[in-house]
């Protein structure tokens, strides 16, 4: 029983991999179903008991946490931003972004630059949290 | 005080599965294989540094009840065990093309870094390494 589950989680977490990787793409549910050798609705369904959440909002937040660094490490536009980061219209990107975070992007990029960590680690502790606002040595804004 | 960091642990759930990836597949070499009682201790360090070893302990009774171990196994193959191990090499890309062709899996491509360029990847059980190749002045 437990060996299922653990070669369930393993090939989960593959699928989770390949969103932090491949987030600037259109990924979708079937590549990634594919990707964990499982159904479509199996994946939606096991994912979220295995992770806490949606496929789609782990990747929304990849997505939205790599926007959060972009908007304050260089002086791209928040259109090309949200472009590069995968998402494929700017009202969608505009919502879900201040959904996430709490405030919209042009807000947010006036809080300055960050300071350089290794990338797996900016990937998951600088990605935006449903459950806390996002901080980074700093109050969240409200 | 203290002068050296010598042992550090991570949890693998197969120690000859965890042999063919670190020793087969990084180049880590074994520095000890002993039953200590009904522990297998076995470390690996890299070759040139026998003194910074990684013990490769496989969760189970009688150090934690099947119940626990079945827990630690649960979160290793969530990637969230801990235990990451970061590693320094010369060259970054050409490292990223052997390990690829090895059938490492690679979690994140190469990026430039302000420190230099690094990769990641996951061992076969969902623990997660890191590789950087460091620009000089953040060399140690």
């Amino acid at each position: 029983m437990s060996r299922a589950v653990e070669e369930s989680n393993r090939r989960l977490l593959r699928a989770r991999d390949a969103m932090d990787r491949r987030y600037a793409e259109p990924l979708d549910v079937p590549t990634l179903a594919r990707i964990a050798h499982v159904s479509e609705a199996h994946f939606i369904r096991t994912f979220r008991a295995t992770f806490g959440e949606t496929p789609n909002r782990y990747l929304q937040r990849r997505r939205v946490e790599r926007a959060m660094f972009l908007l304050r490490t260089g002086d791209r536009s928040v259109t090309d931003i949200c472009m590069d980061v995968g998402f494929s219209s700017l009202g969608t990107f505009s919502r879900v972004f201040r959904d996430i975070v709490g405030e919209p992007p042009s807000a947010y990029r006036q809080r300055g630059p960050l300071p350089a960590v290794p990338s797996c680690f900016a990937m998951a502790w600088l990605r935006p949290s449903s459950l806390r606002p996002s901080s980074f040595g700093e109050a969240a804004a409200d | 005080m203290l002068n050296a960091i010598t042992i550090t642990q991570i949890y693998v759930p197969d120690q000859d599965q965890a042999l063919e990836f670190y020793v087969g597949k990084l180049g880590f070499e074994v520095t000890n294989d002993m039953q200590f009682g009904p522990m297998r201790w076995l470390t690996v360090a890299l070759p040139g540094q026998p003194g910074r070893q990684v013990l490769l302990e496989k969760p189970g009774p009688p150090s934690m009840s099947e119940e626990t171990a079945a827990q630690v196994r649960d979160l290793i193959s969530k990637g969230a065990a801990g235990g990451h191990l970061f590693f320094r090499c010369d060259d970054a890309y050409k490292t990223h093309a052997e390990l690829k062709a090895r059938g490492v899996e690679i979690t994140e491509e190469p990026v430039e870094q302000p420190y230099g360029i690094d990769f990641g990847l996951r061992d076969p059980f969902g623990n997660h390494l890191r590789i950087a190749q460091m620009k000089p002045m953040n060399q140690p």
